[in-house]
């Protein structure tokens, strides 16, 4: 057991930002845009620090996907108590084509590459919204895989995992090597202490590209047209619930 | 050299060998002048994880701990914790082990979401005298003012004259900031009359101390989550062994003290005043008035960019002195200049701050009114803008030899 966690975090707009659709239509405005770690992945690092401080895993590696910038989110990941940090390289066009298979492939390689027992992950990405990248990385890996978990506990070489669903709670027992992506509730992220965010500046950060990682960024998805949502209508308020009845009938609703 | 100092270094280059005696006078004085352009990247995430802390944890609370008068002690408690209340005590002691750059911005963001915690931070500085008697999770504060004088500190009438093995203080201190949060104070206090301001040493006193009281809470017009008290003293016997520095030295260490204090004070002002101008940009893009957002008026823009204009050159102000200090220069003129420069910025930006929000910037709905009322004191403390002119303009004519 190499007791190495790998916490992959993904740098996108700040959540306070209103977001802006591009005149042409092709994505969304983030030149000059406030960015920030992911809250999810603020949550999976919190994580991957307490099960350290608690001697359960020995190294935490926090992982990014993206431009020169993706830096300052592994160097945020490093001042929460990351032992060091691995930038993958992608700009450009491959950057905006990157997805949650590519990445998968990502860190399914690094996770071979540095012998890794956990990788921990946000759920999704407040971005995209795809809660994939997880369940991808572990199907090709064949590792099992706790989503959504709002509970983790290590014991042995087996994990305790609380999961929030649609029903309620579940209780799994997974085996290790395994990957888990960090629901909502699972943590409190601290804030970063400013001793921890001078020993971030010695900590390293290894940068690497996809093809080093034998990775094709090829996409399989081709993004057609990106537009705002509808502007909300207003409703409107009814007496009865006969009334309700029959307005919905009228809108062919029912 | 960082990606950013590359930048800033190259579009300086011409200027380098301009053969004008002000610029050389100007880079020989500040060698990192040209880093003010951008900050170095963990001052950006310590910038950033300040402004994090204050925009969740303190600007939701700021407008009830002023109205109720409430200390926030969980969040001193957990500012303490990520190591805020002890920024250049080195790592190995505990502390942050940064600069003093670091220091004045983790002030300012503070201050942007609460007024008097960042007074408590910027007050906390002082604790290197009280470093070797207390743990450093205590307060402590800073007896200068008396009753009868506060700018003029050489008149100092409170006493201390030795007996046996100690020294015994009799006298009133005013105006003293976290005086009932404390767990020990230096004062100021005169040993030799005849030499003046020469003969003013200063003591350290543990608080609760026999002999050493406090008077009531000022009622204050602004920062009033942090307590303002008189601490009098009478008969109050301290060991020998208390005086702190040489005799006579007091008043040199109460000048150098004021000196660092003030970079901290100018933070905390920029902290108000940037608050004052997110507040009124923020009213301008949502309040419609003769048909679209105040914003688009003229008179509204030229408010907002004076406003700017006047924190920005502050805020350099203030780095610059933080610069100065942490490359061990003289900064005297440079910290007079920040705190006169922030604290007129606060005091002007605010009061703009309500102007744009007319009868908004009125009522307590809104934080434009508190702004103004925390604004004021800096004006008047760690120095009042009279006694940042006169220090300045003995600096300046030092420097001219005249």
């Amino acid at each position: 057991m190499s007791g190495r966690v790998l916490v992959g975090v993904k740098r996108v707009i700040d959540y306070a930002v209103k977001i802006r659709v591009k005149p042409d239509n092709t994505g969304v405005v983030t030149d000059g845009v406030k960015h920030s770690m992911n809250p999810f992945c603020e949550i999976a690092v919190e994580e991957a620090v307490k099960l350290k401080e608690k001697k359960l895993i020995k190294e935490v590696v926090a992982v990014s996907c993206g431009p020169q910038q993706s830096q300052e989110t592994i160097r945020t990941a490093l001042a929460m108590g990351a032992d060091r940090g691995i930038h993958v390289e992608v700009s450009g066009k491959d950057y905006e084509n990157l997805g949650p298979l590519q990445v998968s492939k990502i860190l399914a390689a690094l996770a071979k590459k540095e012998d890794a027992q956990l990788i921990l992950l946000g759920k999704q990405a407040i971005d995209d919204d795809c809660n994939q990248t997880g369940q991808m990385t572990a199907a090709l890996l064949d590792w099992p895989q706790g989503t959504f978990a709002s509970e983790v506990s290590l014991e042995g070489d087996k994990i305790n995992l609380v999961r929030e669903i649609d029903g309620g709670l579940e209780h799994i027992k997974i085996n290790t090597p395994a990957v888990v992506t960090a629901d909502l509730r699972l943590n409190t992220p601290r804030y970063a202490t400013l001793p921890n965010i001078m020993k971030a500046k010695k900590k390293k950060i290894a940068t690497m590209k996809p093809a080093d990682l034998g990775v094709d960024l090829t996409s399989r998805l081709e993004v057609l047209k990106v537009e705002e949502p509808p502007q909300r209508q207003a409703g409107m308020k009814v007496e009865t619930v006969e009334d309700l009845v029959g307005k919905l009938k009228e809108a062919g609703r029912i | 050299m960082t990606k950013y100092q590359r930048s800033s270094f190259e579009y300086l280059k011409p200027f380098l060998f301009c053969p004008s005696s002000a610029l050389s006078l100007c880079l020989s004085g500040c060698r990192s002048l040209y880093q003010l352009a951008e900050l170095p990247e963990t001052h950006q995430i310590l910038r950033q994880t300040c402004r994090d802390y204050a925009d969740r944890e303190l600007t939701p609370i700021a407008a009830k701990l002023d109205k109720e008068h409430v200390y926030p002690a969980k969040q001193i408690q957990e500012l303490g914790t990520m190591g805020v209340m002890a920024v250049e005590v080195p790592e190995e002691l505990g502390g942050a082990g940064m600069d003093y750059l670091a220091y004045s911005l983790a002030i300012e963001e503070i201050s942007r979401g609460c007024a008097s915690t960042g007074v408590r931070g910027a007050k906390e500085q002082k604790k290197q005298w009280i470093q070797p008697f207390t743990t450093g999770e205590k307060v402590g504060c800073f007896a200068l003012s008396e009753p009868g004088n506060g700018s003029d500190a050489g008149a100092a009438s409170t006493l201390a004259r030795q007996e046996g093995d100690e020294w015994v203080l009799n006298g009133t201190k005013a105006w003293i900031t976290n005086g009932w949060d404390a767990s020990a104070t230096v004062v100021f206090a005169t040993t030799d009359k005849k030499l003046k301001h020469k003969g003013i040493s200063a003591f350290l006193i543990p608080m609760p101390h026999p002999g050493l009281s406090l008077g009531k809470k000022e009622d204050k017009l602004g920062i009033r989550a942090s307590s303002t008290a008189n601490i009098i003293l009478e008969d109050c016997r301290i060991p020998l062994g208390n005086m702190l520095g040489p005799r006579g030295a007091g008043f040199k260490i109460a000048m150098q003290t004021l000196d660092s204090g003030r970079i901290g004070i100018a933070s905390q002002a920029l902290g108000i005043a940037q608050a004052s101008l997110d507040c009124a940009a923020d009213y301008a893009h949502k309040r419609t008035a003769f048909g679209a957002p105040i914003g688009k008026l003229q008179a509204i823009q030229f408010k907002l960019a004076d406003m700017a204009v006047a924190v920005e050159s502050a805020r350099l102000l203030t780095w610059k002195a933080a610069l100065l200090r942490d490359s061990k220069k003289p900064f005297t003129k440079e910290a007079a200049m920040a705190k006169l420069a922030a604290s007129e910025a606060a005091t002007f930006c605010s009061h703009q701050a309500i102007q744009v929000l007319g009868g908004m910037g009125y009522v307590t709905d809104m934080p434009a009114e508190r702004h103004y009322r925390d604004a004021r004191i800096t004006e008047i403390y760690e120095g009042t803008s009279e006694i940042q002119r006169l220090v300045i303009g003995s600096q300046l004519l030092k420097e001219y030899q005249l």
